[in-house]
């Protein structure tokens, strides 16, 4: 009630609390509707790993662990970083919020690096899927589809990636130019969903395509 | 209710948990224990998603309507993966036709 004088308050809200209320309702309506998008790719991964789950491993197999690894402490750092700059801009401190913004988004470069370097490894193997596709001949079309899967989920991941870096961008710029105080942060906070959501996605994907059937 | 200001001391733990569980989940790839395997990655999995739900995005002191999404989210989920596995895990049992 206080703060119904504030700029950046739409005239359709009572209060900045309201308004930052809803905005992260709509955020948290949007991630459910990327749960299923996603889900119905898991969903598939599931069902071609029952049927074909030696192929699956095999092809695994091939997958780099210890880039995989890499990428997911990077991406979970870069959570942490995500996280402290909305905490940084609840308490107003705008060079803070500037830096660890900058930090977030080389963090998700990073990642993006390390999976670029994946991805012209399998080039360089022969493992996509397509005409020149290489493998054992036993597995030679399970390990087509566990392929195909694989940049497919991790190519949506990487695309949400680079939409993520895209939106702290403009958040730095507005948070540059001062728009965002202690009372007004929703913004920020609403990037920072998006971004942990797409953490979330690795979270489960890493495991799936580059632990399960390892040991074999 | 998102006014709600988090210490950074339980970002920073919760951080180390989850680093602690990715070293534990790609410890525990290396060692077979057949179907429990993919059982282990994935409570790993669920248990860190959990936590970057909770503490990262705030649901933990996030309004009830945030938790029904959430919640409503998840539940969706688990009808897409249960009732396509029902119908594809079940089609080699056809005994006629």
């Amino acid at each position: 009630m206080t703060e119904t004088a504030h700029s950046a308050l739409a005239h359709q809200f009572d209060s900045l609390g309201q308004q930052t209320d809803a905005g992260s309702l709509g955020m948290w309506v949007f991630l459910a509707t990327e749960v299923l998008f996603f889900g119905g790719l898991f969903t598939t991964y599931t069902v071609y790993r029952v049927f074909y789950s030696a192929g699956f491993s095999a092809a695994s197999h091939e997958l780099d662990i210890v880039l995989g690894t890499i990428n997911t402490a990077v991406l979970i750092t870069s959570s942490l970083t995500m996280a402290l700059a909305v905490h940084a801009a609840q308490l107003g401190r705008r060079r803070h919020l500037l830096t660890l913004l900058v930090l977030t988004m080389a963090l998700g470069t990073v990642f993006l690096g390390i999976k670029g370097l994946e991805y012209s490894h399998k080039f360089a193997e022969h493992h996509v899927p397509g005409p020149t596709f290489q493998f054992e001949k036993e597995y030679f079309r399970h390990a087509q589809i566990f392929f195909s899967l694989y940049f497919i989920m991790t190519g949506l991941h990487a695309i949400h990636m680079i939409i993520g870096i895209g939106v702290l961008l403009v958040m730095w710029v507005l948070a540059w130019r001062g728009k965002f105080t202690a009372e007004y942060f929703a913004p920020i906070e609403i990037s920072g969903l998006y971004w942990h959501f797409v953490d979330i996605v690795w979270i489960f994907l890493f495991p799936l395509l580059y632990l399960i059937g390892r040991h074999a | 209710m998102s006014q709600h200001v988090v210490q950074p001391r339980i970002y920073y733990t919760i951080f180390a948990i989850l680093m602690l569980c990715t070293a534990l989940t790609v410890g525990i790839a290396f060692f077979d224990l057949g179907p429990l395997n993919a059982v282990a990655a994935l409570v790993i999995a669920m248990f860190k998603a959990t936590l970057v739900v909770m503490f990262f995005m705030h649901v933990k002191y996030g309004p009830r309507l945030t938790w029904a999404v959430v919640i409503g989210s998840v539940y969706w989920l688990g009808i897409l993966l249960t009732l396509t596995l029902s119908d594809y895990l079940t089609r080699a049992w056809r005994t006629f036709g």
